[in-house]
This record gives C-alpha cells, structure tokens and sequence, in this order.
C-alpha cells in the first residue's frame, strides 16, 4: 500500500527559536500587535510503500529519530494517510 | 615519528586546507579524506572540518553523518583514537552521536564572525593536553549554529566528569553554560566551535590555536 505522509517538524518547547521570535518581534510594525507564540519549523512531504499503516507508521517513526528530526532539540508530528488508486 | 592526520573533506566543507595547513605548521602530516570512501587510510587521527557539508541541508551535519566515512571514523574514535570536530564538524560529530547535545542557532539570529577568548577548564583532552588550567587563548569563530544546547541531565553529566573543556569568557552565542567545546566519556573525542587553525600565525591575528594543535598531535603518541 501507498501511504503519503506529511511531518510537522517543530523545536522542542523551552528550545529558542530566533527566527519565531525575530518575526513576532516585527509584526507590531506591519499592524500586528496582537500576535504571540511564533515558531517556525519544518514541513516535509512524502510517499511511503509499506504493507499497511502500522507499517508505514512505525518506518516513518524510525526515519524521523534517525534522519528527519534531532530529538535533542527537535520533535515531529506525523500525519499518514493512503494513497487511494484513481 | 611523524603524526598523520586525516582531514575529512564532504561536499561543501571550506575549512580542509587550512586544517592541513595547521598541522604541517605545527609539525604534522596531514592529507584529505574524502567522504566517500569507507576508510581512514590508517591515519592517526581525524579533524573533522568546518564548512557547510551537503550544504547544511535539513540541519547542519545531517546529511554529513550517514556519509561512508562516518563509518571509519565512528570504529577509529569507538577504539580511542583522535577525533577532533571544529565549527561544522562539532555539529557533524553531535548528529553522529559521538558527542551529545546539539547547536542550534545563535541567540540573537545573527551570523558571527570574530575573534573568541576561551578559557581552558580541562586539560585532560585530545585537544587540550599541552594547554594548562585556566589558559585564555584567542581563536576566532565563524558560525550562525553556534549555540550549543544539551539537556539538564547531559549537561550535569558534562560538569560533573570534567567534560566541558573550553568555555567562552564572554559568551558570543547563548551557549549554555558558556561551552566553546566539549569531549565524550573517552576524552579522546572533541567538538569546539571556535577554529583553531585560523589561529596560527601572528600575521593572522593570534598563535594561540598552536597549543591545541600542538595537543592533538602529541595525542598521537599516547593513544597508538
């Protein structure tokens, strides 16, 4: 089965993250003064060929400790979905 | 006898020939190891250079680790041998996991390019070993992911084994608990990000990266 995958690749809470807080920083400027909280990670996108979604799932897991995230600074949402044929 | 040092040279490193450099000055053998051949040609320790391998795509360091030689040097420094990570190599050595924590970027976002003072807090290091205790030594750094994070039980680890063998005298980057370098259990591996062979000549601006130099080679002599 063909599963396309989406990881939300987020800094850890408590990690800083310059690049969240130097746009919260000037959104004032722009006629935002209501904005907080701002972080910036990563989006990545994907197929995966597994034999089914407990597969594909738990390769998925093994990529992002290895390869996708740093779990020292970093922690990953994972979204799977299958790939129906048209 | 002459110590061999390997130099690895990926994809996007910049920092190879002046490691090479360094080390012939200080009284060396040094030559390029390329990234993918699985071997250390039977140096007798390993730089891990500065730079931007692969680019420093998805994270510093990231695409760096899985390289063939990654293979080598992980057996060399598993068996004591001398590894020493400057700059991009320090973030190459902590994705590789033979060295903990990670560097993320600076406090304050901003590229940093200057001269450092650090001091000294360990001696019992491949890096250190011909420095003394509370030695201040100017050696420039050159990064954005400079700032180095590791969790509280790491850190405490870090302190409490004498681990934590460079500090910034004054802080350029957010580092915690201002750490320029560290080593792993064995001391025989070492990630600073401060570049030692850019100081190595007065012409240059400082000689005091000479003395760090000079620790990794004489390491040589006690490790093989």
């Amino acid at each position: 089965m063909l599963f396309s995958v989406h990881v939300d690749v987020q800094l850890r809470p408590g990690i800083a993250d310059p690049q969240g807080s130097t746009i919260e920083r000037s959104l004032p400027t722009l006629g935002f003064p209501g904005v907080s909280g701002v972080r910036v990670g990563k989006s990545i996108k994907f197929e995966i060929e597994a034999a089914d979604e407990t597969a594909a799932r738990s390769e998925v897991e093994d990529l992002c400790n290895r390869f996708l995230t740093n779990p020292v600074i970093e922690d990953a949402a994972i979204e799977l979905e299958a790939v129906v044929a048209a | 006898m002459t110590a061999r040092v390997g130099v690895v040279l990926f994809p996007g490193s910049n920092c190879e020939f002046d490691v090479i450099e360094a080390v012939k000055t200080v009284g060396g053998d040094a030559e390029i190891l390329w990234h993918g051949d699985a071997t250390i040609n039977g140096v007798d320790a390993v730089v891990v250079p500065g730079g931007f391998a692969h680019g420093d795509y998805l994270r510093p360091g990231a695409i760096a680790r899985f390289s063939p030689v990654m293979e080598a040097v992980q057996r060399f420094a598993g068996e004591g041998g001398p590894v020493v990570g400057i700059c991009n190599g320090f973030q190459v050595l902590t994705e590789a996991g033979l060295l903990p924590g990670a560097l993320q970027k600076n406090r304050g976002l901003k590229f940093i390019c200057q001269m450092a003072e650090l001091r000294v807090e360990s001696t019992e290091c491949v890096l250190t070993s011909a420095t003394a205790l509370g030695d201040v030594l100017r050696v420039p750094v050159n990064h954005f992911e400079g700032n180095y994070t590791c969790s509280p039980e790491t850190l405490a680890e870090l302190q409490g084994n004498d681990r934590i063998v460079l500090r910034y005298v004054t802080n350029p980057n957010g580092s915690i608990d201002d750490i320029a370098g560290v080593c792993n259990e064995g001391r025989n591996v070492v990630g600073l990000m401060p570049h030692p062979e850019r100081a190595i000549s007065a012409l240059l601006g400082s000689v005091d990266g000479v003395p760090l130099v000079r620790s990794l080679l004489q390491s040589v002599a006690t490790t093989v």
